[in-house]
């Protein structure tokens, strides 16, 4: 990857290039010809090289922040998605983070941007394949941030912390087994740049039921306390199939396909995880393509 | 040796300069994108340069005979034949216009007065058969010299017909047409060296045809993956080998090549030989995948030899040696510190083609502000030409152009953010036998020839 010292030149120019290659991608579909398969196959791996580098400058501001406030106040916390040094994927490997941080699934970050213009984007270009590709109406592990619920409580910058949230859902899902949250869920407040890490340790299931309000942000200060995030997919989803089955299909033009977005094959060689973390993990860079997709 | 002033020597031979020819096409500045020149081929005696272009047409020039009474000027190619080949299509059932550019031609060796080509667009290849009538025959019985039928009843004599002379006739007619084959867009196709059969290539899959057979093809390779989102390359060309006729290379996305026999298996999953060059890691950068991309593959005249255009360098493999290249060029080395913008107006996407000369001895592509770049394998000297029409006067020996790439300008030399980088030469041919080259920019085709001192 680039040195350290065009890192903040790179960082503005992952967005940027983010933005410029989800347009060209959009605009392909209106092309003469039908879609280049080749060419945008390329503009995926700039995709995938751009949120390489975005999210780790969002994770070294992170530590850099933890370490600033060591005390672990509720507006900060841990990253909540460092990869374990040894087997990190190696669209991650540049994290700049010690090795002893919590190994948790490093792909657990699945981001959703809150908001309705999420759902309404323009479906991007993809080749006719990627389009046919079955939704994933089941998808778990994103999840529609609480806008509609809206921030509980007063305080400020309440309403406006909803919608330029990502949430990192902490859950993993093994093949096979029985789900269970990955003890963290991280929210990046994409204008302020405020990360927030809800710890938890509690089963999926457990966390859901037992988290009615969990997936509202608290407002006043920090958008939301401790202990009450929790991947409310399941009972979210059953509320608003429609919602979940518009994210899958997101995800499935822009995540999962092409391995450039999403690299399965370190996927297979951690654990038994399957697509779904995949489409986390290319959820996981949603919020920025969202605020691209929003941008034009 | 040559010290030579001008054309720097490259072509094979000593004291060799390239001049101007002949240039092709509208001298308007607004360029109709019709005009487009999309390929350029000569055919295996060199006397025949075709053309396609955006429009879909094909435009074949003939070299002239030369002319005793002017010994030092070569054979000029004039227009021969200019012919539709493709039309717009649209597809109903995926709602898709398929666009009428021709991808390629390649033509057949000739096997009578007749000369065959096949032209491809995006779905479809046909097979052409181009064909001279000079004579016509008079003195119908049953017909009046107009046409018009003869009543039977009132014919009392008959009369044997002649042939007369008559205006040369060049006639284009479509023998055979290769359709629905391809789900994807056609990037490539290549005739046998057993002159029935050739290949054509699509981004995942290659199909082989008989020449003799419309309706059915054999698919050879095919990398689509099950689940199309773990696609992470695709084809990008294909050539069959110029002497073995169950040998055939495609290039990949990443960067490359496959080398697959045909005699192996029926289907050529599994390549015989495989031909990467592992990255240098220290030159990542965010647009690693779309330069490492190969653009074009072109086997050697010997079959000893390929080479490989990606969008940087050219590079000769051996074909023995799969490990490396045994040699690579750099071809515009001074655009790698300019990607992102290249990536942002999309030349980055470019998709430039090479080609060899006749002996094999050099290697020509293409580059922008309308250069085209020369290298002599043997004295590894290089040579970057413009096509131009300032330099467009007769026999006018071409001035090697210097893009420079820091520091102080020199006189004459272009620096890198004066490139215009809509002057693109991406299509290029050299003829198989003798030092003259066709090169494509935009909608002109210009024709350079040599003139040894």
């Amino acid at each position: 990857m680039l040195r350290g010292r065009r890192r903040m030149e790179c960082t503005l120019d992952a967005q940027s290039l983010i933005s410029i290659s989800l347009r060209k991608i959009h605009s392909s579909r209106t092309q003469r010809g039908g879609i280049k398969l080749h060419k945008n196959l390329l503009v995926s791996y700039v995709l995938r090289n751009a949120r390489q580098l975005y999210l780790s400058e969002r994770y070294a501001e992170l530590y850099r922040r933890q370490q600033h406030y060591p005390d672990g106040a509720p507006l900060l916390a841990m990253p909540a998605c460092p990869p374990p040094a040894a087997a990190a994927p190696p669209e991650l490997a540049v994290l700049p983070l010690p090795a002893d941080t919590q190994d948790r699934e490093a792909r657990s970050c699945a981001v959703v941007r809150g908001g309705a213009e999420l759902l309404e984007g323009p479906v991007c270009a993809a080749p006719p394949e990627l389009q046919r590709a079955p939704c994933r109406d089941s998808s778990p592990g994103f999840y529609r941030a609480a806008g509609s619920a809206g921030p509980g409580g007063g305080g400020g910058g309440g309403s406006s912390a909803a919608p330029g949230l990502l949430y990192a859902a902490g859950c993993d899902f093994g093949t096979g087994g029985v789900p269970h949250c990955s003890s963290r869920t991280t929210v990046l407040d994409l204008d302020t740049h405020v990360v927030t890490t809800v710890e938890n340790g509690y089963l999926h299931q457990d966390c859901c039921s037992q988290c009615p309000c969990c997936c509202q942000p608290v407002a006043g200060g920090p958008p939301f306390a401790p202990c009450t995030k929790r991947a409310r997919f399941e009972e979210y989803s059953a509320e608003h199939p429609q919602d979940s089955s518009n994210i899958s299909n997101l995800i499935s033009i822009f995540g999962s396909g092409f391995t450039g977005l999403v690299s399965r094959q370190q996927a297979d060689s951690e654990q038994p995880l399957n697509g779904q973390l995949c489409g986390k993990q290319a959820l996981a860079s949603l919020g920025a393509w969202t605020r691209a997709i929003v941008a034009f | 040796m040559a010290g030579v002033a001008g054309g720097g020597g490259v072509g094979g031979s000593n004291d060799f300069q390239w001049c101007f020819s002949q240039v092709k096409g509208a001298i308007d500045e607004d360029v109709a994108e019709a005009d487009i020149i999309s390929t350029v081929e000569f055919n295996y005696s060199g006397d025949l340069l075709a053309t396609g272009d955006k429009g879909g047409r094909v435009v074949i020039f003939q070299r002239e005979q030369e002319n005793k009474s002017r010994p030092h000027s070569r054979g000029e190619y004039n227009v021969y034949s200019t012919f539709q080949s493709h039309e717009p299509e649209f597809d109903y059932l995926k709602s898709l216009e398929i666009e009428e550019k021709i991808n390629k031609i390649r033509w057949l060796p000739q096997q009578n007065a007749a000369h065959f080509l096949l032209s491809t667009n995006d779905k479809t290849i046909k097979l052409w058969k181009i064909s001279e009538r000079d004579k016509r025959a008079e003195g119908y019985n049953l017909k009046d010299e107009d046409g018009r039928l003869r009543d039977p009843f009132r014919i009392t004599a008959l009369r044997v017909p002649i042939l007369k002379p008559m205006d040369l006739m060049v006639e284009a007619s479509p023998r055979r047409i290769f359709a629905n084959a391809h789900t994807y867009h056609i990037n490539s196709i290549s005739v046998n060296s057993d002159h029935e059969t050739y290949l054509s290539a699509d981004d995942l899959r290659i199909n082989l045809w008989h020449l003799e057979i419309t309706d059915r093809s054999f698919n050879i390779v095919d990398i689509k993956p099950a689940n199309m989102e773990e696609l992470t390359e695709v084809i990008t060309a294909a050539e069959f080998h110029p002497h073995h006729c169950n040998v055939f290379v495609y290039s990949s996305s990443k960067g490359t090549i496959r080398l697959c026999d045909m005699r192996s298996s029926a289907l050529c999953d599994r390549h015989s030989k495989f031909f990467e060059e592992p990255e240098d890691p220290s030159s990542r950068s965010f647009f690693s995948e779309i330069i490492s991309s190969i653009s074009d593959v072109k086997f050697s005249h010997s079959g000893r030899y390929m080479m490989t255009r990606d969008y940087l360098s050219v590079k000769v493999w051996d074909l023995n040696m799969e490990n490396r290249p045994v040699e690579t060029y750099q071809v515009h080395e001074y655009l790698r510190s300019k990607l992102c913008s290249l990536y942002e107006n999309d030349c980055i996407f470019d998709k430039f083609e090479c080609c060899w000369n006749g002996s094999d001895s050099a290697i020509m592509t293409g580059s922008y502000n309308n250069f085209f770049r020369m290298f002599d394998r043997n004295t590894r000297r290089d040579v970057t030409l413009e096509a131009s029409r300032e330099s467009s006067k007769p026999r006018a020996v071409l001035k090697p152009r210097k893009v420079c790439t820091g520091g102080k300008r020199k006189k004459d030399e272009i620096s890198v953010d004066s490139l215009d980088f809509n002057k693109k030469i991406l299509h290029t041919a050299w003829h198989p036998m003798e030092n003259i080259i066709a090169v494509a920019a935009t909608n002109n085709l210009y024709i350079f020839q040599d003139k040894i001192n």
